[in-house]
Parts: C-alpha cells; sequence; structure tokens
C-alpha cells in the first residue's frame, strides 16, 4: 500500500479528522509521555494529514503512547490525536511478523512490580 | 389577460455560466401572457433597468417577470423600476436563478431546465396579480437604547444630538460597560475612564437623553415607528431624584462582606453601594440580597445616616410604559464561564484569573490600587504567563468553548504584557499563542512593540495543563517552533477568555422578534450591506451584541446605528408593506387557529352582524388583521381551517398557480 493510501486507511480506521486540526499544539502540551516520544501528538495529526506515514511506523513513538487520552480530551478541535497514534500502532501490528508481544515472551517479563493487568493490556495493544 | 415581459438576467456568468440564458427567454416566450422575453448580462444595471421601462412603453407591459438573483437582493430595486415606468411596483415578479439554481447546479442542460421551470411558475403568479398600494403609519420620534455600554451611550448621543429624543435603558446601576472597568486602551493605551466618563456625563446631562438605569426591558409590542415598550425600573430601595450620591450610607453599612461583582468578586463592598466614583447616575443602590433591613428588618443605618433622606424601603418595581420609533439593541458582552476547563486550574486557584480581572488588578481604582500583586498573597508576581484563545476556536462540536475567534483578546493580551513590562520591567512575561492575530491600523505595531521594544517572550503554542504546586503555578504547554515541551513555574496566569453575548440577549431577541444565530450575536439583515440594522424592521445593532469587537469598531458601529435611526426618525410617515393577510368574513367561523398561530400578534376579532339569507341577522365572531403590525409571513393562511385566511401578494390561488406551472 503506497504512503498516502495507508494514511487514508489509517484516518479512516481511527475515525478521526486531522483536517480539523489547527495547530495549537495543545495534544503535545497536555502529553505525559512528552519527552518519551521522538514524534509527538501534533506531529502525528500533521504527518499523517500529509501522508507521511513511515517515519510514524517505524518509531518507538506508537508505543511510547500511553493511550491515556488526555490529548483527546483537551483537543479543542475535537482531533483526537491519541486514535491516529493508535491506528497507526494497529497498521503496524496489522502487518505479518511484527506482534510487539508473543505468548512466548510473556514469561520472561513476569516479576513481582509487573500488574499482570498491564501485561493484558499490552499484549492486547500490541499484537494482532 | 395580461401582458406580461420576461427579462432574463446573466449576472456576469453567475447565471449564464450554468444557465443557457437565450433558450430560457425563447421558452419562456411561449408562455400564457407573454408578449416579450428577452435576456441582458447584467439586468440591475442602469441599462438593463432601461430595457425594462422601454418594454414596458413599447410593448404595453402590465406584468414583468425578471428571472435573475434572490428577490431579497434586487426585488426592491425591480419594483423601482416598474414604478418608474408607470407600473403597479407589485406586478413585478422575481424568479430566483441564481441562488436557486445557476449557483447550486453544475450542470447546464439540468440548470437551463429548472431556470425555465421557475421562469414559468413566475409568469403563472403575474397572470393572477393585482396592483396593491401599501398603507401609511405614523413615527413616533423617539429611541430607545437598550444597553448603557460605550456603544450605546455613542448611538444615543448621536441620535440626542440630531434632535430626537433617546431613553437608554440599563440593567445595571450604571451606564458605563465592559469599557468602564478597563484600564488603560489600546491600541493608544489612554486610560479608559478619561475618555468614557465624559460620554457618560455628557450622556446625563443632555436634555434629550433620558438614563433609565437598573431597568429592563419586560415587553415589546408594536412595529417599526410604533414600538410600545414597557421598562421595569428595579427597586433600588434609594428615592434617585433625591440622592446625592455622597456615599455616607456606604461608608455606615455594616454588611461588609459582599462580594464587588465591580472587581469581579476580588474585593467586597457594602449591602448598599455604588458601584464605582464615576458612576453615571451617581446613586447609591441597596442590594436586597446582602442588605438586612430588607432580608429580617433588621439594620436600618443607611436611612438614619442619610441626611436627603433618600433610603425607601418599602420601594416597589415600577413600570413605564413609552413609545419608540425605534429600538437599538446595545447589550454587549461577558468573558465566558471557565468552569469546565478544568486543565486551567482557574476554579482551584486564586492566581489563575481572566484578562478582565487582570484589567481590574492594575486599575488604580481596582482592589488593589494599581499594584499589580497575586490574589493569592499579596505579592509581586515575578513570573506571568498569559494564556490566549482559551475557549476561542474550538471545534462546533465541543460542549467547552466557542467555535469563533473573539478577536479582542490578541491585542489586549499584548496590552497587558507590555503594561506588564513597563512598569515592572524585572518581570518575566510569556504569552501562550495560538496565531497572533492583529489587523486593524497601528495594531500589528503595536504587538510588535511588546515584542520587540518590551521583551514580552511570545512562545507559539498552547498550555495543556496547569498545576498548583506550594506557591507556584506549573504551567506545561508546548513551543511548537523549538519542538519541545516547556514548563514554567509561574506567579500568575493571565487566562483570556472567550467572550459571548449577554444572557439576556437571548429573551430580548425573542420579545424584539430579531434573529440571533447560534452563539446568541444578534444578527444583521446583510453581513456586508446593512451591518447595523436587524432584519426585523424598526430594530437596530449597536457593539459587541452583534458579534466581538473592540472600542474603535464598536463606536463606529455605534455612530452607524444611531445613522440609521435618525434617517428613520426624521420620517414623518412610513410606508408599509400591501402583502399582508386578511380574512374574507363570510368564511371565517372564528375559531382562533390564525390568532395562535400569529407570531406578530396581529390578529384579533370581532363580533359582526351578518344578514343572513332568510332576512334573520345573526352575530357572529370573526377574525380582523391590524394591516401595521402584520409582517405578511403568511402562518395564519395554513393554520385557517375553512380557507378564510389569505395573503394579498401571495394569494393562495397564486400559489397554486405557481404549483402547477412547475408541476405541469
Ligand atoms: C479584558 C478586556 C480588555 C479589553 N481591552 C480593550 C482595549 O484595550 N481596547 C479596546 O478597544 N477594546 C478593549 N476591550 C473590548 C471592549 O471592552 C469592548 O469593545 C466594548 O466594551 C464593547 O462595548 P459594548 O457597549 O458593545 O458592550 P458592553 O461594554 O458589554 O456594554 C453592554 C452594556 O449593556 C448592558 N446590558 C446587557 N444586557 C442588557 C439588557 N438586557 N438590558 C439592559 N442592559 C443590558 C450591560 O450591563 C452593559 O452595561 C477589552 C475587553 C476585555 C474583555
Ligand atoms: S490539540 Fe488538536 S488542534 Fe491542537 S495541535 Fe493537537 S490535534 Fe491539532
Ligand atoms: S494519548 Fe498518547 S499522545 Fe495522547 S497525551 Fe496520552 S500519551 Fe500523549
Ligand atoms: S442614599 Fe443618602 S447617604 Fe446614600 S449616597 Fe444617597 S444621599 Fe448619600
Ligand atoms: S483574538 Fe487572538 S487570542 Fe482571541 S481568540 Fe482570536 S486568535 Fe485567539
Amino acid at each position: 500500500m503506497n504512503s498516502n493510501k495507508l494514511c487514508l486507511e489509517i484516518i479512516r480506521m481511527s475515525g478521526t479528522d486531522p483536517k480539523k486540526c489547527m495547530a495549537c499544539g495543545k495534544c503535545s502540551a497536555t502529553c505525559p509521555a512528552y519527552k518519551e516520544m521522538e514524534y509527538h501528538p501534533h506531529q502525528f495529526v500533521s504527518m499523517i494529514k500529509n501522508g507521511e506515514i513511515a517515519p510514524l511506523m517505524e518509531s518507538e513513538s506508537i508505543y511510547r503512547c500511553l493511550t491515556c487520552f488526555a490529548c483527546v480530551e483537551r483537543c479543542p478541535r475535537g482531533v483526537e490525536p491519541a486514535k491516529l497514534i493508535e491506528a497507526t500502532r494497529l497498521a503496524v501490528v496489522r502487518q505479518q511478523g511484527k506482534n510487539r508481544v508473543t505468548p512466548d515472551s510473556i514469561p520472561a517479563l513476569l516479576d513481582e512490580d509487573i500488574p499482570q493487568q498491564a501485561l493484558v493490556s499490552a499484549f492486547r495493544k500490541y499484537t494482532k | 389577460m395580461q401582458r406580461i415581459g420576461v427579462f432574463v438576467c446573466w449576472c456576469g456568468s453567475n447565471i449564464a455560466g450554468t444557465v443557457d440564458v437565450k433558450q430560457v427567454a425563447k421558452a419562456l416566450e411561449s408562455e400564457p401572457g407573454v408578449v416579450f422575453s428577452t435576456d441582458y448580462q447584467y439586468m440591475c444595471s442602469k441599462s438593463g433597468q432601461d430595457m425594462i421601462k422601454d418594454a414596458v412603453r413599447d410593448h404595453r407591459l402590465t406584468g414583468i417577470v425578471v428571472c435573475s438573483c434572490s428577490p431579497r437582493m434586487h426585488e426592491a430595486t425591480f419594483r423601482k423600476t416598474a414604478s418608474a415606468a408607470g407600473l403597479n411596483p407589485y406586478m413585478v415578479e422575481i424568479a430566483n436563478v441564481r441562488e436557486q439554481c445557476s449557483w447550486v447546479h453544475k450542470d447546464i442542460i439540468i440548470g437551463t431546465q429548472k431556470a425555465i421551470i421557475l421562469g414559468r411558475a413566475a409568469v403563472a403568479k403575474v397572470n393572477l396579480n393585482a396592483p396593491l398600494t401599501p398603507g401609511e403609519s405614523p413615527v413616533t420620534k423617539r429611541a430607545l437604547v437598550i444597553g448603557g455600554g460605550i456603544a450605546g451611550i455613542q448611538t444615543a448621543l448621536d441620535i440626542a444630538d440630531a434632535g430626537f429624543e433617546v431613553d437608554i435603558v440599563e440593567k445595571k446601576p450604571t451606564i458605563g460597560g465592559k469599557m468602564a472597568q478597563l484600564d488603560k486602551t489600546f491600541p493608544t493605551l489612554d486610560c479608559a475612564a478619561c475618555i468614557l466618563t465624559p460620554k457618560m456625563v455628557d450622556a446625563a446631562q443632555h436634555e434629550k437623553i433620558r438614563i433609565f438605569s437598573y431597568s429592563e426591558v419586560s415587553s415589546v409590542g408594536g412595529f417599526v415607528g410604533n414600538f410600545t415598550v414597557s421598562i421595569r425600573k428595579k427597586a433600588r430601595y434609594v428615592n434617585e431624584d433625591i440622592c446625592t450620591g455622597c456615599g455616607a450610607c456606604v461608608d455606615k453599612c455594616p454588611m461588609k462582606k459582599v462580594p464587588n461583582e465591580f472587581n469581579l468578586g476580588m474585593d467586597n463592598r457594602r449591602a448598599i453601594y455604588i458601584p464605582f466614583a464615576q458612576a453615571v447616575p451617581k446613586v447609591a443602590t441597596i442590594d436586597p440580597n446582602a442588605c438586612n433591613m430588607l432580608k429580617n428588618g433588621k439594620c436600618g443605618v443607611c436611612a438614619k445616616v442619610c441626611t436627603a433622606g433618600a433610603i425607601d424601603y418599602t420601594q416597589k418595581d415600577e413600570y413605564i410604559e413609552e413609545k419608540y420609533g425605534a429600538i437599538v439593541v446595545a447589550t454587549g458582552f461577558d468573558p465566558i464561564s471557565l468552569d469546565k476547563f478544568d486543565e486551567y486550574a482557574y476554579n482551584n486557584s486564586k492566581d489563575v484569573i481572566t484578562s478582565l480581572e487582570f484589567e481590574r488588578l492594575t486599575n488604580a481604582a481596582g482592589p488593589t490600587q494599581g499594584k499589580l500583586l497575586r490574589p493569592s498573597d499579596g505579592k509581586h508576581p515575578e513570573k506571568i504567563v498569559f494564556v490566549q484563545c482559551v475557549g476561542s476556536r474550538c471545534s462546533s462540536c465541543s460542549e467547552k468553548g466557542k467555535e469563533y475567534c473573539s478577536k479582542i483578546c490578541c491585542m489586549y493580551t499584548a496590552k497587558h504584557a507590555m503594561l506588564t513590562r513597563d512598569k515592572y520591567p524585572d518581570t518575566e512575561v510569556y504569552v501562550f499563542y495560538i496565531d497572533v492575530r492583529t489587523p486593524g491600523k497601528s495594531f500589528d505595531e503595536f504587538y510588535r512593540r511588546a515584542v520587540e521594544d518590551y521583551g514580552v517572550k511570545y512562545i507559539k503554542g498552547s498550555v495543556g495543563k496547569i498545576v498548583p504546586e506550594g506557591e507556584k503555578l506549573v504551567v506545561q504547554g508546548s513551543d511548537l517552533l523549538n519542538n519541545r515541551q516547556v514548563v514554567i513555574d509561574a506567579d500568575l496566569v493571565v487566562l483570556a477568555a472567550a467572550i459571548e453575548p449577554d444572557k439576556s440577549a437571548r429573551p430580548l431577541a425573542t420579545m424584539l422578534t430579531a434573529s440571533m444565530d447560534t452563539n446568541d450575536f444578534f444578527t444583521e439583515a446583510h453581513p456586508k450591506l446593512r451591518p447595523v440594522e436587524s432584519p426585523t424592521a424598526g430594530v437596530f445593532l449597536s457593539g459587541a451584541c452583534q458579534g466581538p469587537k473592540d472600542i474603535p469598531e464598536t463606536v463606529s458601529q455605534a455612530s452607524a446605528a444611531a445613522a440609521k435611526v435618525i434617517g428613520l426618525l426624521s420620517k414623518d410617515k412610513l410606508v408599509g408593506n400591501p402583502c399582508v393577510a386578511s380574512s374574507d368574513e363570510l368564511m371565517c367561523n372564528g375559531c382562533s387557529s390564525c390568532e395562535r398561530v400569529c407570531p406578530y400578534g396581529a390578529i384579533t376579532y370581532e363580533d359582526k352582524e351578518f344578514r343572513m339569507p332568510d332576512r334573520t341577522v345573526r352575530v357572529r365572531r370573526v377574525a380582523k388583521v391590524n394591516p401595521a403590525v402584520c409582517q405578511g409571513c403568511g402562518c395564519c393562511t395554513v393554520a385557517c381551517p375553512s380557507g378564510a385566511m389569505d395573503l394579498r401578494g401571495f394569494k393562495n390561488d397564486q400559489i397554486m398557480a405557481e404549483v402547477d406551472a412547475i408541476c405541469k
């Protein structure tokens, strides 16, 4: 799938409309994972709108987003950046062999401190 | 049989681009009654109108159909043309082949077909048109201005200077509006009070102006030139005519902890109060919710100290009925409530304030005598963050904010930032902005001065959250130009809250039958060409009640509205609209259906004697329309179950003929 088509697919999957963004940066102002992310929520919106998906799909940022939805809550234009990030992640995960977490890797991750809930949700988020 | 002329306009390429105008003219030529049909580039131009006049003469036309733009645009133009050619103006029909045809269709075949059908309907109607003559009504030469902000004051002064009487109705105890609360004003930084208070005094002293302060409009009846308005003068428990404004009562009033709305609750006033030293009228008012005497009869101190004997605890609301020829709405604006914007901590910290509160904090007559001090601890703030666009420019689905740009906040934020740096050069001042919007004479230069001469730090980006931490406010924002998230530990945060129309505007609009947009701003009759008139005849708009505006724009619009009012009041008689409803007494059964649907209250009933075929006399209740009040909306004609109600110029048989012509 070419980049533009993939972007349209991601927009469709997310149910958002990045054209509504007015580039205020409030999403990135709010984001608690900002420092961990190479591309920030407003950049996801702007790059996907412009059809630049490859760098986002390759970036670790899609796994750094906490899906806390703070950006969704605060965006004055109702753009819902986290849904675009989620859709980008899904697009990666749906490509064969791109599962980030496999069932086999789970036992190694288990330790006292990680709540099981987190593993379950990571498994759900990062796997096809 | 009519002799009808058809004139098809190209409107340049507006119509001719998607409608084959020649084919339309040709097709309509063979319609019943049509004796002449032609097309022309601009029918509304002088040569176009001359063409119509010539055709009326040469072809002895009795009716005219113009296939052109919407009748809202040029119906009046072509009616005048017909008059000039000796025809009754109501023998003109417009077929709207622009807004309802060429502009909405792309295909020329479809567009042409539809234009022909619309033209055919208009021809069918003109065949049944009859000449109409409008009635006349007198004009009451007095104007009412609702709202006493700078807009209302300017409008009233201009109308009064032209020699007409004006009443201002202001709901607060004093006139002055928001401008009275401001400190200095952009772009020239003159002090608001110095330029406003002389105007307030002029209004009070003008022999043609009466000010009803602490008053509201409670009902409006009538129509352009002849409004009847009931004004409720709220009881202020002080006799206005006797009170000298000495303030002795205020000093002695023991109820000292009433939040002072003039300072936006940042300090307290007494239960009896004068909003500010230059108030007009300078008269005390008792707040019935705070006064012990009024609540439980225990006190009466003010009556004891008032040497003038002005206090009257038994005062009641008073209703005054007055007639006016014109009404000007000048109800202004208010900042929106920030309760739903939790991220800015406005309700959690006293040091997060709105820009209007900032005006009071820097105003020499404000709660801190003009010293910029933090509301929480009275310390001088060293780091101030201003946030623009708070609640403005939100998407239409937002439940918190407004979709529009509030227009004034970029400029007043630059003003606040600049004045702070001027007075306290050691203060660090940051402004978060999405865009800086400063169109206006000397406006961008003003903003650049804030940056270049005063060193205000503008950061392109928004604030995501503000968290009070100890004495500081931790402001987390984005700095888009440098692609980073910034955190500023501020002492004071100032929010440029969006503005919205006064909450009382909606019920007022209903009373006036004046229309509003979805944001409750009053709508103008035409956004470009009639910006100070409401679509309701005789109702005019002044100031921020029509849309966000700064003072220069408010004053221009206020004077423009005054000019329109003066134009109206200079007339001795108004020509009415002859297209009004009338009922056929023989068919009316007095059921009241029409009265219930008439939005203007134009229908009454009377008992009338009818001679029956058997020579007996029967008294029957029948509907009667007041033609001066009827606006010709036609609701009644549809509601009437017996078909007795009909609208002149839009009779049922005319409408049916149009429908038949369309469905042919
Ligand atoms: C923080 C801030 C700073 C500003 N600084 C500047 C500046 O520096 N320069 C500048 O040019 N502009 C400035 N402005 C804009 C300026 O305040 C407005 O342009 C101006 O006040 C508009 O005047 P107005 O008369 O239309 O409305 P208002 O000032 O709101 O007056 C309306 C009046 O109508 C009364 N009213 C409302 N409803 C009714 C009713 N139903 N019946 C009777 N009376 C009613 C109100 O009580 C009020 O007195 C600033 C605005 C704000 C918020
Ligand atoms: S908060 Fe919304 S409008 Fe602002 S930059 Fe982010 S996505 Fe765009
Ligand atoms: S949902 Fe993701 S991108 Fe949005 S604020 Fe939370 S962590 Fe940041
Ligand atoms: S009510 Fe009496 S005491 Fe109070 S301000 Fe008026 S004149 Fe003075
Ligand atoms: S005037 Fe400026 S601060 Fe106010 S809403 Fe418009 S862009 Fe935002």
